[in-house]
């Protein structure tokens, strides 16, 4: 049963269509070696039990024309699933179970995937190392104590240690790409408007993005195909052509140019990752790409101005929980009294941190220095890579300045910590697309990853060029099942 | 520009969170630390930039007004704290 789990997402697709093998016998092989890692603590609530049952639903009259028939996956737990409680990493909802379906998780379901479980996150998704969650650290599988990254840290860790073939976070300031980066994974953040946000627990609604993370860039396009939809019930989501992703990816890049932003080497930025830059830009020359240096001058404030903007939406996402209408409640001398007292017991100190960043600079007498301040930084951002794009048709830079933490090493520095995201928070800012994709390790052995961004739904083009780089580099993610022995 | 206790409780109260003095002490130091890096966006002149309210820059489609959802009166209690019965309980308000 153990090789099962070794499959990648298009091979078990693969072999479900030969009928090689049941879905029966792949769910169950994830949920086996699910059970033997619990220590890695990637899962917050399992539906296994359940997911068995799909699957035998599913083999005894299988649609094989569905995209991923009878593939059992797990979720993030910031994502509603009906009827199976879904937590965002917080105490507040740790009782909640959702009377409705996200339209992401739906359309997994519409396309003949099973859920099995949700997984571990940064509390409603702020932090960048999973240690923000009510529901504990999560385990890097590539080493003992080391963070999976965040805030899908979970899901990172749950694809990484094979306990599911492919996974969905969100991503609003690199909740997706760090890491992926960090657990020798792929993981891509579409074009602001490509995913519905219908069900997904809000956190920053001008950010926020769900996206697909898997082992390679074939997988990647497929499990995109399947996620993004024009949704009626989420007012920002773009009705535009989806792409045959997976059909019409190509390795062909010859003639892309792909821009190279001088901004991005930062100071004390380590030797390793410099190098796996250089390495990725002579592929992509060798693979017939034009590599030309550019310029995204307002690339330093896109972080200061991410800690506005996000802060700010989020306190105003957040006020819905007062324990009047579902999740946790804490007794009250009065109405006022009861806020306070179940806002400050049910929420961490993360997210009360942020809540007041936001609460500030929204409100009276601070609006015009801080939150029209960022936004309009915002648009210089934005037109940088406007002005990029006039001369580029992607842009390559490392996924993250540093590679995979110590768990503890960074909780009582939050700039330090929110530094982290430093590559991935303007591409967010702008909208755009971004994947990033395993390249290398640094000398503790720990994994590397080059990021492309592409121009807003130019998804296939990031992928096509993520592929190109994904062959030469034949990346493998070393990891010796530490956590069963 | 420094935050002091007396703006943390200011927060704290419009944030309807209750923080005791200790915390509010770190918080403090937290927030001055985080807003000395969010001052450096005043090193940008953006006097003749225009905000950018939302990256979709779409206007919102208008939808019909139908009702869709039908006897969801149960799904919407379902969640709510034990207290809550028929309706959403909350501490008197009223003397």
């Amino acid at each position: 049963m153990s090789e099962i789990t070794n499959f990648k997402l298009c091979d078990l697709v693969d072999k479900i269509k030969k009928k090689e093998l049941s879905s029966k016998e792949i769910t169950e092989a994830f949920i086996n070696r699910s059970k033997q890692s619990t220590k890695l603590n990637s899962y917050i609530s399992d539906n296994f039990d359940d997911a068995i049952n799909s699957a035998e639903e599913f083999d005894s009259k299988p649609d094989l024309n569905k995209k991923i028939p009878g593939i059992p996956i797990a979720v993030k737990d910031l994502f509603c699933t009906k009827n199976l409680r879904t937590t965002a990493g917080s105490k507040i909802l740790e009782n909640f179970i959702p009377t409705y379906e996200s339209t992401v998780t739906q359309n997994i379901l519409n396309n003949g995937g099973i859920i099995i479980g949700k997984l571990n996150c940064d509390e409603f998704a702020m932090g960048s190392s999973n240690e923000t969650s009510y529901y504990g650290n999560v385990q890097n599988p590539i080493s003992e104590n080391l963070v999976p990254g965040g805030s899908s840290g979970g899901s990172a860790s749950a694809l990484a240690a094979k306990l599911t073939p492919a996974t969905i976070g969100t991503d609003t300031g690199g909740s997706i790409r760090q890491p992926a980066s960090f657990t020798g994974t792929v993981g891509l953040k579409p074009t602001y408007g490509s995913c519905s946000r219908y069900g997904i627990v809000a956190f920053a609604s001008s950010l926020d993005q769900a996206g697909p993370m898997t082992h390679d860039v074939k997988d990647c396009a497929l499990l995109l195909e399947v996620m993004s939809s024009y949704d009626d019930k989420d007012s920002t989501s773009v009705d535009f052509v989806r792409g045959n992703y997976l059909k019409d990816l190509t390795d062909n890049i010859k003639g892309k140019k792909i821009g190279i932003p001088k901004e991005y080497r930062v100071d004390g930025m380590p030797k390793e990752i410099e190098k796996l830059w250089e390495k990725g830009i002579k592929i992509i020359k060798d693979n017939g790409g034009d590599v030309i240096n550019i310029s995204l001058p307002n690339t330093k404030y896109a972080l200061p101005a991410y800690y506005i903007v996000a802060p700010a939406e989020a306190s105003s996402n957040l006020a819905r929980y007062d324990g009047v209408k579902y999740g946790f409640r804490s007794k009250g001398e009065n109405l006022i009294d009861m806020y306070e007292k179940t806002r400050s017991e049910g929420f961490g100190d993360e997210v009360k941190r942020r809540i007041m960043i936001g609460t500030y600079v929204l409100s009276s007498g601070y609006y015009d220095a801080y939150y029209l301040k960022a936004q309009k930084v915002r648009r210089l951002i934005k037109n940088d890579f406007d002005e990029a794009y006039t001369k580029v048709d992607a842009i390559l830079t490392p996924s993250t300045p540093s590679s995979a933490f110590k768990i503890g090493e960074k909780l009582n520095d939050p700039v330090s910590m929110y530094l982290n995201d430093i590559f991935t928070v303007p591409i967010n800012l702008a909208g755009l697309p971004a994947i990033s994709i395993p390249a290398g390790h640094d000398k503790k052995g720990f994994p590397l990853g080059l990021q492309i961004i592409g121009k807003a739904f130019d998804e296939q083009n990031i992928l096509n060029i993520a592929y190109s780089i994904e062959k030469n580099i034949e990346y493998i993610n070393n990891i010796d099942d530490w956590w069963i022995k | 520009m420094t935050i002091d206790l007396k703006t943390i409780k200011h927060i704290s109260k419009l944030s309807r969170i209750s923080i005791d003095e200790q915390k509010a002490k770190k918080l403090s130091n937290d927030l001055n630390s985080i807003f000395e890096f969010i001052e450096k966006l005043n090193e940008l002149d953006t006097s003749k930039t225009e905000a950018l309210t939302s990256i979709a820059e779409t206007t919102l489609k208008l939808r019909k007004d139908k009702i869709e959802s039908k006897n969801i009166r149960e799904d919407i209690l379902k969640n709510s704290p034990d207290e809550n019965k028929d309706f959403f309980v909350v501490p008197k308000v009223v003397e």
